[in-house]
């Protein structure tokens, strides 16, 4: 029973369920769908937030290009269900009927090649996952073997944002250019539209977010996420321990990305549409402050993060517009300086605390009683009892 | 190159950075066993010579070998897992991680990515550790957090996770630079254990602990070999005197 609790306090599995708690049963009863429909938007950012959390908290690789893969994940979707939408019944007004309005307005006569894998819902699936870790795979490679990394490493993935938002737009007659994809409908014939829609696709949002936080927790508690740690602060030593560092950090770089575009393709589910807005430089940015807002070394807190400032996004963009760049950017030098480990380092220096001094005065009679706990055997011993640095052991779930 | 008994052949070896040779057509042979000492006043290229064996710079020319397999055009990785260990001239541990942990991340099995994810902190690791830390004088402080040791602790336990990997040749840069005399003693016995069924390579400036633990002594100086041979013999040579021992 106790290993278990431990387990659970180590694990944390707790503030997991917490958050399971909140976005699956708080915010479903005490929201309107229209509200909800907005959460479920943010959650899907919340995604891209957590692969930071893996890939910048663990990894100590700054990506400033997530957008990339969040966009191309969100885009693998919507030309699935641009090409469901455009079915030759509904775009018989067209000179060419059949194919997605947008090739139509650039005029483009038959759909190009590489649409067709997209007509196949299990095809447009794998490819939401795979073309992003692919092309990370290839960046990332390319990169960490030439031993390239820092700053650097960072400035690269802006640029590959921008070429990416640069071809979305140029091209305009294969992806829809400027606007996007946009004026989706169904799946597989179930209108994603309506009320009932939104309410299942918030909630498949919700089951992956969780799934995903569980799948990078047992990779932080793995013997992986041991040497991301231990990379980020000595790297040459991992590498003559004899371990290939490029691969762990391309590891890395793939997770993230394949992360962030399961959040892309929900984003397009719930909210309809995908356009070059998200994929630039400016959405990568933001995503890596959610992450920094929430705490870069604790995957609930990224969630937290992309949930409040969002909020305080729509919030304040509805009340003053003029401002709302200005309080980001306040925002994040904020964090950097006054509390670099966000709002979970906040909870770990300033809550904890406070909580166990509260706990304290009753817990101590208790203690004082039985002499039950029985003296730590040597096999018990050699088993830390922290899976983590001390630093960064409560706040890493 | 011809195949030899030595664990380690190093000939001809040359490195140059624009020019200016750090080391130069050096030839050097360790034998199994042995406690090999290498001093000589700075920027001998005592340091850069075993950046060259562990593949932290690649060599201009020449062979190193390592049990007659060829190191110089391995990547670093791959020449820790044929057998060599190096240890940093400062200590190079990770400060956030316990002691514990420090010894598990060095024990070899599990060394790819996938092998990461399915490593099992397993009974033989932990008793692996228990040992090695026994060895080092770190068995009480297996969940001390590694950044929280004293100065020759962290050095200790360094030497510990190179241990880890049961490596067949030891490569150490000043391990006792830093350290108390009682620690240095503590070094040095823990050097003669050590040493026995693998080669250690030692750089070393502290003379009295060299003539501890040395069995064999190679003075270095301007990228060449000076001298080598047993403490005495060295510490006799005029050229060695001039250079560096001083008169």
């Amino acid at each position: 029973m106790d290993a278990f609790k431990s387990w659970i306090a180590r694990s944390g599995t707790g503030s997991i369920l917490l958050l399971a708690l909140l976005i699956v049963v708080v915010f479903p009863l005490t929201m309107d769908i229209f509200r909800l429909n907005l959460v479920g938007k943010y959650l899907t950012y919340a995604f891209v937030a957590v692969g930071l959390v893996m890939l910048w908290g663990y990894g100590g690789i700054l990506s400033l290009g997530q957008g990339v893969f969040f966009g191309l994940g969100g885009y693998m979707m919507a030309m699935f269900l641009k090409l469901e939408a455009s079915d030759p019944e509904a775009t018989k007004i067209q000179s060419t009927p059949g194919i997605p309005d947008f090739m139509d307005w650039n005029q483009l006569t038959e759909l190009p090649l590489w649409w067709e894998p997209f007509r196949h819902l299990p095809l447009a699936l794998i490819a939401v996952v795979a073309v992003p870790m692919v092309l990370a795979f290839i960046i990332s490679f390319a990169m960490f073997k030439r031993r390239v990394g820092g700053v650097y490493f960072a400035i690269i993935t802006q640029a590959v944002a921008l070429i990416l938002t640069v071809l979305i737009i140029g091209q305009q007659g294969y992806t829809g250019g400027v606007n996007g994809i946009t004026d989706l409908r169904t799946l597989l014939g179930w209108d994603i539209r309506s009320d009932s829609a939104k309410y299942v696709l918030y909630f498949v949002n919700a089951g992956l977010l969780i799934g995903v936080i569980a799948l990078c927790r047992w990779i932080q508690m793995s013997k992986l996420g041991t040497l991301l740690l231990a990379m980020r602060d000595k790297e040459d030593r991992v590498r003559f321990s004899g371990y290939d560092v490029a691969m762990f950090k391309v590891f890395a770089f793939v997770l993230a990305a394949g992360i962030s575009a399961i959040g892309g393709a929900m984003f397009t589910l719930q909210v309809g549409f995908m356009s070059p807005s998200f994929v630039g430089i400016v959405p990568s940015i933001e995503m890596v402050i959610f992450a920094a807002v929430g705490g870069r070394m604790s995957l609930v807190g990224a969630v937290y993060g992309a949930l409040l400032v969002n909020f305080g996004k729509t919030y304040f963009s509805e009340s003053a517009p003029d401002l709302w760049l200005f309080l980001m950017a306040a925002l994040f030098i904020g964090v950097v300086l006054a509390f670099p480990n966000g709002l979970a380092g906040l909870y770990e220096s300033h809550v904890k605390p406070w909580f166990a001094r509260r706990k304290a005065p009753k817990a101590a009679p208790a203690a004082v009683e039985p002499p039950a706990a029985p003296p730590p055997s040597p096999s018990q011993k050699s088993a830390p009892p922290a899976a983590l640095p001390g630093g960064v052991q409560g706040q890493s779930a | 190159m011809s195949n030899t008994d030595f664990v380690l052949a190093i000939e001809d070896l040359t490195v140059s950075f624009d020019g200016f040779k750090a080391i130069d057509a050096l030839t050097l042979y360790v034998d199994r066993g042995e406690l090999r000492v290498i001093i000589g006043p700075n920027g001998a290229g005592k340091t850069t010579l075993l950046d060259l064996i562990c593949g932290k710079t690649k060599a201009s020319a020449g062979s190193i070998k390592f049990k007659n397999q060829e190191m110089t055009r391995l990547a670093e990785h791959k020449i820790v897992r044929a057998g060599v260990g190096r240890k940093f001239q400062t200590p190079s541990i990770y400060e956030n991680l316990s002691v514990f942990k420090n010894l598990e991340v060095s024990f070899p099995r599990g060394r790819s990515v996938l092998g990461a994810l399915g490593f099992r902190c397993t009974d033989e690791v932990k008793e692996r550790v228990q040992s090695v830390a026994t060895e080092i004088g770190l068995a009480d402080a297996l969940d001390t957090e590694a950044g929280l040791l004293s100065h020759g602790q962290k050095q200790w336990l360094e030497i510990g996770m190179l241990l880890m990997q049961e490596p067949e040749l030891l490569m150490l840069d000043e391990p006792i630079a830093g350290m108390s005399v009682r620690e240095r003693e503590l070094t040095a016995d823990l050097l003669q254990r050590i040493c026995k069924g693998r080669s250690v390579i030692v750089i070393e400036h502290d003379m009295d602990f060299v003539k501890r633990i040395a069995h064999k002594v190679t003075v270095m100086h301007q990228g060449k070999i000076l001298a080598e041979g047993s403490m005495e013999k060295v510490q006799a040579d005029p050229k060695v005197i001039d250079v560096y021992l001083g008169h």
